[in-house]
């Protein structure tokens, strides 16, 4: 196990090296703005590295210098003033000038930052452990967006991607030229909505709603990551938004539209045990896996074994339960209100006849749907 | 003066064995405990730095899987601030507060042994927690909830660890502020106090005014977790973000906690090594006063992107830019101490000068954040890392490696080795900052704070900071063999061990006796 480790750790470090050598980037700065906000932020960020460039300059040249020149080894005598009110007078108002010249700058951009007034659209994002949900309002679309790098590279098994850790399955995407009002929330810990590119990040909060704005000019593809610790996969949770021009969104909207209703399944078929199995793999990999692992093992003492558990393998209606509602106080998600009626189905019946579970259940998605109130 | 040595030999009997130091009361004794704590608590919370800088050596998981990264990053953040910083400046202010203002003892010793011995029953409970189901802790060292009400029995018990740790500074406190309004020696005003007196002396009151602060946080939280009050729970009618406000209106003081003791130390250090004395010491005391006052109204700054209105988010700016007037009369100060000083460099000095020059670095970047949209931007991203490092560990570390090198001498009665002392300061202040300084461009990159793996972009500057990191740990065990070397022998150190050196502790014997001032020391 260790030496496999080590190995796995080996390889890892050679891959990497080809891939960092492909990548070679000294990013000494902030990113390139590309919303006026984040323009003003990196400007603000440029006037105070300039202010205080100067304040070093001047107070450790006169602090060097002494120490050059007024050295007991150069046999420099020690003068024996210790205090001068007007000097410290000076010097105690001249900063108090200086933090009035950035604040005054500091100030109009805030003002502008909070102002989330008259939006073209708004979309709503919410925080899960550990993906984002986007709703658009208006337009009566919404999808989830989970990390789409693939495990092995995770785990140093193959060569990275360039996006790395920053691309996901579904992108947030939004027309160009056009004020965007998110509106932030989360489902179950406090979670960060930040893109660099854009000056904006929000702290999505359970069970309040915040806002914030932005307004892109340039089409292309923005990423971030969340911004606040909220588990075990707080790292791997990125936000993508793709801008596209007001006609490429139109189509886009219209793709999306036809797919969602190209989707709707009825909740009254009734599946075999291996078409739930199928399914229910797929849901199990995207939202379950994270914790659980796909070995059904979980994480020992963090999060609990599926593999031959009492509830997996018990009282199906206590399964369905904690499927759809949770556990209160822990990671486990109500996934009631996140997945189908079909998908809560399989995955739960995946669950009972994967590994070595052989409930034989099959739980049909009708099922599902009698217990939503 | 000769009077008062020979009625100090007269009762230097002291006991000894194990039970000498468990039933101590003696100031010195106590404050060794202190720091040994520290010294061990280092070298441990050390580690699992090293452990961090070793899974971001590369992108990928190499060593840990990330529920493991944040428990190192949780206990590694909970160690070094309850467990090395703050006791490390608890051991000085007991050995040097009665030293320096001729006091035989601290106002209330039996309550002084009580205070230091409740520091190990909370370093066993947080590091035990390694080996509870599910391990330590992991969310993170200022416990938000709701993401500390999902997790296990190892969060209760570092709710309880912080019970412990805040009941036993708060005991030091009432023993730090009543012995050094009480008894100090006659003929020193308040206005005649070392400078390191008084920042422990406004450091206390901040102890005392913020601690229970944190005990409430936490104590809401625990019934949170167990008596289903919905405090921070928002479907039971309560607020995430009101933790916030509570814990930051402990959290921001307590940073001023971390570092008040630490302008002390240095403002001792500085005149000493310039041989002239402090420049513009009642600005000094003004001004640490104004910090500490001013601490308690910027606690929102930690908050900006929680989304709070305009109005604060201004409010906050405004005072947090505040704060940067009164310490840089500080470090004009110092630096106007040195100016037309005759100046040598021992190693506390150096450490000392170290300390001035990259402890305004981490108030520059603070500077930075304190500008709202550019904090929004940078929260929470390495940038902030970097600051808090470089005022954490430029600022209270160094000043704490100062202290120790400048009180060495006194303490053992031997000079520590110099050559070995300049080799850790070197190898300190240059792997420092290979470590830290990265980091900032790593956030202004955005690369977020507290993740196990990063994107590609970021790999050169995290390779960077991670052998400096290595570096960094590794030369810390110069320091370790430094003091066990000054404790075991060297060069006999005499009573005033330093040329410059003024104040009432280099009047008593190297080392200092075991009881001192029987008889108290007039002050002119």
């Amino acid at each position: 196990m260790k030496i496999k480790r080590i190995l796995g750790a080996a390889t890892g470090m050679v891959l990497g090296l080809a891939t960092d050598l492909a990548h070679a980037a000294y990013e000494l700065n902030l990113q390139t703005p590309e919303t006026p906000i984040a323009g003003q932020i990196y400007h603000l960020h440029t006037l105070i590295m300039y202010v205080v460039l100067a304040i070093f300059v001047v107070v450790f040249g006169a602090m060097f210098y002494s120490i050059y020149a007024h050295r007991k080894s150069r046999g420099h005598q020690a003068a024996h003033f210790h205090e001068n009110t007007t000097v410290e007078v000076i010097w105690t108002i001249i900063p108090f000038f200086i933090l009035i010249g950035m604040a005054f700058p500091a100030t109009k951009t805030v003002l502008a930052m909070k102002d989330t007034s008259s939006p073209d659209m708004t979309v709503k994002v919410t925080g899960f452990q550990w993906k984002w949900e986007y709703d658009y309002l208006q337009e009566g679309i919404h999808f989830f967006s989970n990390l789409s790098t693939p495990r092995d590279q995770i785990d140093n098994k193959v060569a990275k991607d360039a996006h790395y850790l920053l691309e996901v399955d579904h992108p947030l995407v939004v027309p160009t030229g056009k004020k965007i009002r998110m509106l932030v929330t989360a489902d179950d810990v406090i979670h960060s909505w930040s893109v660099p590119a854009f000056g904006v990040k929000q702290d999505a909060i359970p069970g309040f709603i915040r806002d914030t704005w932005f307004k892109v000019e340039k089409p292309g593809i923005y990423r971030g990551q969340c911004s606040e610790l909220c588990g075990k996969d707080h790292g791997f949770m990125p936000v993508v938004v793709e801008a596209k021009t007001p006609e490429d969104y139109a189509k886009w909207l219209a793709d999306e539209k036809a797919k969602m209703a190209a989707v709707v399944e009825d909740p009254n078929k009734v599946y075999t045990l291996d078409e739930m199995k199928s399914k229910g793999e797929k849901v199990f990999t995207s939202h379950c896996a994270a914790c659980h692992q796909a070995s059904g093992m979980g994480i020992p003492g963090a999060f609990p074994a599926l593999n031959g558990s009492k509830i997996a393998t018990g009282d199906k209606a206590a399964h369905i339960d904690r499927v759809m509602n949770g556990k209160p106080g822990t990671a486990m998600a109500a996934f009631a209100a996140q997945l189908s009626d079909t998908e809560i189905a399989a995955v739960i019946t995946y669950e009972r006849n994967a590994w070595s579970n052989h409930t034989g259940d099959v739980i049909q998605p009708s099922e599902i749907k009698a217990l939503r109130k | 003066m000769d009077a008062t040595h020979a009625h100090d030999h007269g009762h230097d009997h002291h006991p000894s064995g194990l039970m000498r130091w468990v039933k101590t009361t003696n100031h010195k004794d106590i404050g060794t405990l202190y720091l040994w704590f520290a010294l061990i608590m280092f070298f441990f919370a050390g580690s699992l730095a090293m452990m961090i800088r070793a899974e971001l050596f590369e992108p990928g998981m190499q060593f840990v899987h990330p529920e493991f990264f944040n428990q190192l990053t949780t206990m590694h953040g909970l160690i070094m601030i309850f467990g090395v910083i703050m006791p490390a400046f608890t051991g000085f202010a007991n050995w040097q507060v009665p030293l320096m203002i001729g006091a035989p003892d601290m106002a209330f010793p039996r309550m002084n042994n009580w205070s230091f011995w409740l520091l190990p029953v909370a370093a066993i409970f947080l590091i035990g927690e390694f080996f509870l189901p599910g391990g330590a802790v992991a969310g993170g060292w200022t416990m938000y909830p709701p993401l500390f009400i999902q997790g296990g029995v190892s969060y209760d018990l570092t709710i309880f660890a912080v019970h412990i740790m805040g009941a036993s500074s708060i005991m030091g406190s009432i023993n730090i502020i009543t012995t050094i309004l009480n008894m100090r020696a006659p003929g020193m005003t308040m206005m005649k106090m070392p400078m390191f007196v008084w920042t422990w002396l406004i450091t206390a009151y901040l102890l005392i005014a913020t601690m229970p602060v944190l005990a409430g946080a936490v104590t809401m939280l625990l019934t949170d977790r167990h008596f289903g009050t919905h405090f921070f729970n928002a479907a039971g009618g309560g607020d995430p973000v009101m933790f916030q406000h509570i814990f930051w209106f402990f959290g921001h003081p307590e940073v001023y906690i971390l570092i008040l003791p630490a302008f002390g130390i240095i403002s001792q250090i500085i005149p000493t090594f310039a041989r002239k004395p402090l420049f513009g010491y009642a600005s000094m005391v003004y001004a640490t006063g104004s910090i500490a006052i001013l601490s308690f109204i910027v606690w929102g700054h930690h908050m900006f992107t929680v989304g709070m209105p305009a109005a604060g988010q201004l409010f906050f700016m405004y005072s947090t830019m505040l704060i940067a007037v009164p310490t840089g009369v500080k470090v004009f100060n110092w630096v106007a101490t040195m100016w037309k000083g005759s100046m040598t460099f021992e190693t506390p000095m150096l450490f000392a000068v170290a300390f001035v020059c990259l402890f305004t670095m981490g108030g520059f970047s603070g500077l930075v954040l304190a500008i709202t949209p550019v904090d929004i931007q940078l929260q929470d991203t390495y940038y902030v890392v970097a600051h808090f490092h470089y005022v954490l560990v430029s600022g209270a570390l160094f000043s704490i490696f100062a202290g120790a090198y400048y009180w060495l001498p006194k303490w053992t009665g031997h000079m520590y080795d110099e050559k070995l002392g300049k080799l850790h300061f070197w190898l300190s202040v240059i792997s420092m900052n290979i470590l830290f300084f990265p980091m900032h461009f790593l956030g202004l990159a955005g690369m977020p704070r507290r993740v196990p793996d990063y994107a590609l972009q970021f790999t050169q500057f995290n390779q960077i900071a991670s052998i400096g990191g290595f570096i960094f740990g590794a030369s810390q065990l110069i320091f370790l063999i430094v003091v066990l070397k000054a404790v075991r022998g060297g060069a006999k150190a005499t009573d005033k061990v330093w040329e410059g050196a003024e104040g009432l502790e280099w009047t008593v014997p190297s080392p200092a006796p075991y009881h001192t001032f029987e008889t108290a020391p007039m002050v002119k």
